[in-house]
Parts: C-alpha cells; structure tokens; sequence
C-alpha cells in the first residue's frame, strides 16, 4: 500500500514536468481573526531548492503547515509531488521529510531510536530500516552520539538529527523550517553545507523557510518573499535584486534632520534615484554608487548637513524586500513582535 | 486494523523505554503505595472495630483503597505527557508523519493501563506479604486489577483532554491536587459506607472511583455478589468507553487548531 501511494509521487517529481509544490490562493485565519495567510501563491520546480522569505509573522510557518497536512487552509489549494494534500494528506505524509522550527526528537529516546521510529512509521522494515538510519547517522557526524538519549545532545546535534529524521524516507520534498535559527555561526555554516549537499543529492526538492536574507540568498535557487500572508515577489536571487537596477548608497548623518532638507539636497544629484530618509539614515539608489557618492556627499554638505558615514552596495535582498514590502527588513520582525507579543500564530 | 496495533506498539515502547530510564520514577511509584498501606494501616487499624463497620482486618479493607486510590493518582498526570509533547513539537512531528492517529491516543491509554496493572499486582503482593486476606481468591484479584485499570483509563484519558483544551501545566496541576483527597475520601477507599454522614454517602455513589472500590471489594469476598461486581465495573467500563470518546474528540479539535 505504501509502495503504491509513492508511484504517483515519483512520477510528479521528474524535473522539467509538473511543480513539486504548488500553492494556489491559500488563506488562512486563525481564531481571534488574525489573518496569517491572505492569497498566497507559488510554485517550486522540481529538483529545486526555494526559499519562502519573509520577517517572524508574514505566515511562513502557516505555509508549510498548510503543505505538510498538518494544518488546513480555510480556502485555496496546495499540491505537494503532484498530490493535494487536503484530499490525498495520508499519501502526502509518504512523499515528504519535515523538519520543524522546533526540534520534533523525542527527547527521552536516543538519536537512533527517534530515526527508527520515524523510518517505522513510515513503512520502512529490517535491515533496510537499520541500513538506512546508520547511514544517515554517519552522514550528519551522529554515529558517536546515537545511543545517547537525545536531551544529552547540543542544539547543533539535534537540528542535524531533525534533518536526518526528516530523510529516513528518502522523500522527494524536504521542508526545512527556520533550519538555523538559534544556531551558533559554526553551526549554521555546517548547515547551510549540508542542505547544498543535499540539494545536489539526486531529485530531492526542498522548501527552506528563513527569515534570514543571507541565507535564502546562500541556498535558494528561487525564491519567493512574503508579507503580511502574500506573495510580494518571486525570481531567483540574482533577478529580484536585478530589478532594482544599481547600487545602494548609504549615508548616516551626524544627527536627524527634517526629511525635506534631505531630499531637498538629493534633488541636485542627477544619478541618485528613489531616495528615503529613517531617522538620520538616508539611503538612495544609483547606477553607479561609487561615481555618485562625492556627489552625494557634497550635496548633502553643501546644504549644511554632515555626514557621519557612508557606505556603496550591491544590491541586497533587504533592499528588495524595502522596495516590495515598504519597510526594511529588520522593521518588519520589530513591528510584528510589538503587536502580538504572545499567543500569536506560531 | 494492524496498522493501528502495530503503530499503538510502537507508541507505547516509546513512551515505556522513557519510563524505563527514569528509574526515580519507578521506585516512587512503588514507594508511595507502602506509605499509604502503612500508614493508612496504622492509622485507622481500630476503625474495624466500630459497630458497623463490617470487616476482620482494617488491611484487608484497606488493598483496595490502596489500589484504586494509587491508580487515580498515578493516571490522572497522563495529560502533563501530551501537554509537554505538544509544546516541544513532538506531537506535531507525529502527526506530519502517516503515523494512524488513533495510536496517538492508544498508546496513551495503553500505556496507562499497563502501569497500573502492574502498579495493582504490586501492591496487591505487599498487602499479602504484610499478613492481608483475600477470600475472594483469583478471581477477586483480577477484578481489582481489572477495575483499576479502568479508573486509569478514565483518569489519564480526562487528564489528556484537559491538557489538549487548556495547553496549561499549571491548570493540570491544580485540577489534580484539588482532586486527588475529596475523589478518594469521597469514596469507601478508607471508610466504610455505613459510618459515612447520609450526604457523603449519595455523592460515594456518583463517584466512579467508588464504582471501583465497591465492584472489588465484592468481588474480593469470600461469597461474591456478582450481579453487583457486574453492575458497578460495567458503569465505569461505559465511563471509560465515553471519556476515551471525549479525549479522541478533542485530540480532533487540536489538530484543526494547530
């Protein structure tokens, strides 16, 4: 029974044919009428390693519920390896690994322990089950540490279990939720060289959600950055920030000034787009930031303001995401964790 | 229907190999019950002889009290399990996985039932190598036994709705505290019915942990009255049968609120 829920599956996940995952108008919300998702969109071609972006609150978490069954959408539909995971849920549960924001290991049996059961339950048996969680234990560095019960274990340890969990069924869609948050930089970056190993491995999508930009930069091939439950731009990496033409230029004042003074100045600067003033920080695009920034600099001078600091970028994902939401980044978390404090949708 | 034995096996292991390797756990839950049959034992030795009272030996009176009040205590922190393992994002792991989710719930009153089972015999050996009787024999035992297990299906699968409806540790331990002295001094666990005050004898009456208490007791004695062993164990297996129904409902209900 178990073999013939796959077949579908497999078939769905050949690259170039249907998406791997596709969501379409998905809205939820939850009691006391917060709306976590509000017409949210996309689809992830298979092979492929996508990034959902977005700050704490714009309803990543939900999203990934929603497509690993174990929430509802109120409305919209969801495929996941060609299944709808509303009316075919059991055999979407075959077809997919989850690694969860929170560590889902049973924190009273050991490493090896929480790998079989996770290979039991999902139909594995024998020696292909023990086969199958040695090598994963070997392959994420656990061999040393997977008869020790799993309390025992570092943070580093047990998000390398999840991620080993989340493959003893050798799935076609991996969902990794937030997968360094609360990690150490080391092993972040161990990581993040596991999840572009495993991407490489033969077939396997994944849907990373992160609210940090460098890592979905890092790991994404595409990706989607969401806001406040939508969809506010999709494209790879290199085309979103494409889209912003030129580079960012970014001035620190000594102290804050009417925003018009500011803007005022920059208007004698012909090369300088799309300027914005927060607080005594100004920043603005350019074609060329190196070549426009004397100009800048002595602008802002020339109308009596001084310059603290300075600085020319590349285009980043903040910036995209500044142009596509209307706030930066940083921002969005602050607001969302000034507004609901607690009992919010996790 | 082998796939729900065998994912309720596999759920059950877990949670008894955790068990397993708490072994402050397991001598407590063997501890407390001889406190009680002792002290109780001590305290209330000369109750017997009251007019009325209706028994020989206050040890023989007191196993079953023993017994049923240690299944109360023991099954009723069934629900701090599923509270803990929903905030620490075990359940929803299980529940993402094609895990049967009626095991979920099985193993939790498996689980429940086999503690106490063993808990019972337990207690039940101590009571006969401290010089109890058991008229009733085998057969009475296996009623006690049998009974127990039902209050400790009652209470865990109680305890569980209230941990998934409340999500509050704090709430399952008041609600436990507050209940665990009035369920088992409003029952014969200590006294004998015909000594109780008329009003604490009609709420004995409704209290399922009596049910047990008396459906033991009788089946316990040298001339059983089995009509009435059937009456009293039937009504709380209808109990359990309605509050396992309630915990399933609610497991339900958190599933759509996650």
């Amino acid at each position: 029974m178990i073999t013939q829920a796959r077949a579908p599956a497999a078939a769905g996940g050949a690259p170039g044919t249907a998406p791997a995952i596709e969501a379409r108008d998905l809205v939820k919300t939850y009691p006391k009428g917060v709306r976590a998702l509000d017409g949210l969109s996309f689809a992830v071609p298979a092979g492929t390693v996508f990034g959902l972006l977005g700050p704490n609150g714009a309803g990543k978490s939900t999203t990934v519920k929603i497509l690993t069954t174990l929430a509802q959408a109120d409305s919209g539909t969801a495929t996941v390896a060609g299944l709808d995971v509303r009316a075919r849920a059991a055999q979407v549960r075959h077809a997919i690994g989850v690694v969860a924001q929170r560590s889902g290991a049973d924190p009273t049996a050991t490493g090896r322990e929480n790998l079989l059961l996770s290979g039991r339950i999902q139909g594995l048996r024998g020696r292909e089950l023990t086969r199958r969680a040695d090598d994963l234990l070997g392959r994420f560095g656990l061999d040393g540490a997977a008869g020790r019960v799993v309390r025992t274990y570092s943070g580093g340890m047990r998000r390398r279990l999840d991620v080993a969990m989340g493959l003893i069924n050798r799935p076609d869609v991996l969902f990794l939720d937030e997968p360094t948050a609360g990690l150490d930089p080391e092993s972040r970056s161990a990581m993040w060289e596991e999840i572009g190993r495993l991407s490489a491995a033969e077939g396997l999508t994944i849907l990373l959600t992160t609210h940090y930009l460098e890592e979905a930069d890092r790991l994404a091939s595409r990706l989607a950055i969401i806001d406040r439950g939508r969809v506010v731009a999709a494209g790879t990496p290199d085309e979103l920030k494409g889209q912003l033409h030129g580079d960012s230029v970014q001035v620190e004042l000594a102290e804050q000034v009417a925003a018009g003074q500011v803007l005022g100045a920059l208007e004698r600067v012909p090369a300088v787009r799309d300027p914005r003033v927060e607080g005594n920080f100004v920043s603005a695009r350019a074609d060329e930031g190196a070549t426009a920034l004397p100009a800048v600099l002595t602008a802002l001078e020339g109308a009596g303001l001084s310059v603290r600091a300075a600085t020319v970028a590349r285009p980043s994902l903040d910036d995209v995401y500044l142009r596509h939401a209307g706030r930066r980044f940083a921002e969005a978390d602050r607001s969302h964790s000034v507004a609901t404090p607690a009992g919010g949708p996790r | 229907m082998t796939t729900i034995a065998a994912h309720t096996t596999w759920m059950t292991g877990r949670q008894l190999r955790a068990i397993a390797r708490q072994p402050a756990y397991l001598v407590i839950m063997l501890i407390q019950p001889v406190i009680w049959l002792f002290l109780f034992g001590s305290l209330f030795r000369k109750v017997v002889e009251l007019p009325g009272f209706g028994a020989a030996s206050y040890l023989d009176y007191l196993v079953p009290g023993v017994v049923i009040m240690s299944a109360l205590s023991s099954s009723m922190w069934s629900g701090m399990t599923v509270l803990e393992e929903i905030d620490r994002g075990i359940m929803d792991r299980f529940l993402v996985l094609p895990l049967h989710r009626s095991a979920i719930i099985n193993a939790s009153a498996v689980l429940q039932s086999l503690t106490v089972a063993v808990q019972s015999v337990i207690i039940v050996l101590i009571g006969w190598a401290a010089g109890a009787h058991y008229p009733g024999g085998a057969a009475g035992l296996i009623v006690l036994v049998a009974v127990s297990v039902l209050v400790a299906v009652v209470f865990s699968a109680l305890s569980n709705t209230v941990g998934m409806l409340v999500r509050q540790r704090e709430t399952i331990i008041g609600i436990n505290t507050f209940l665990l002295l009035p369920l088992t001094f409003l029952s014969t666990a200590f006294m004998a019915k015909t000594l109780m005050p008329h009003w604490m004898r009609i709420v004995a009456d409704c209290n399922p942990l009596n049910w047990a208490l008396e459906a033991g007791r009788a089946a316990m004695s040298a001339n059983p009255d089995w009509p009435r062993v059937l009456a009293q164990g039937g009504g709380l297996a209808v109990l359990a049968t309605a509050v396992t129904a309630l915990s399933v409902l609610t497991f339900r209900a958190y599933q759509k609120s996650v």
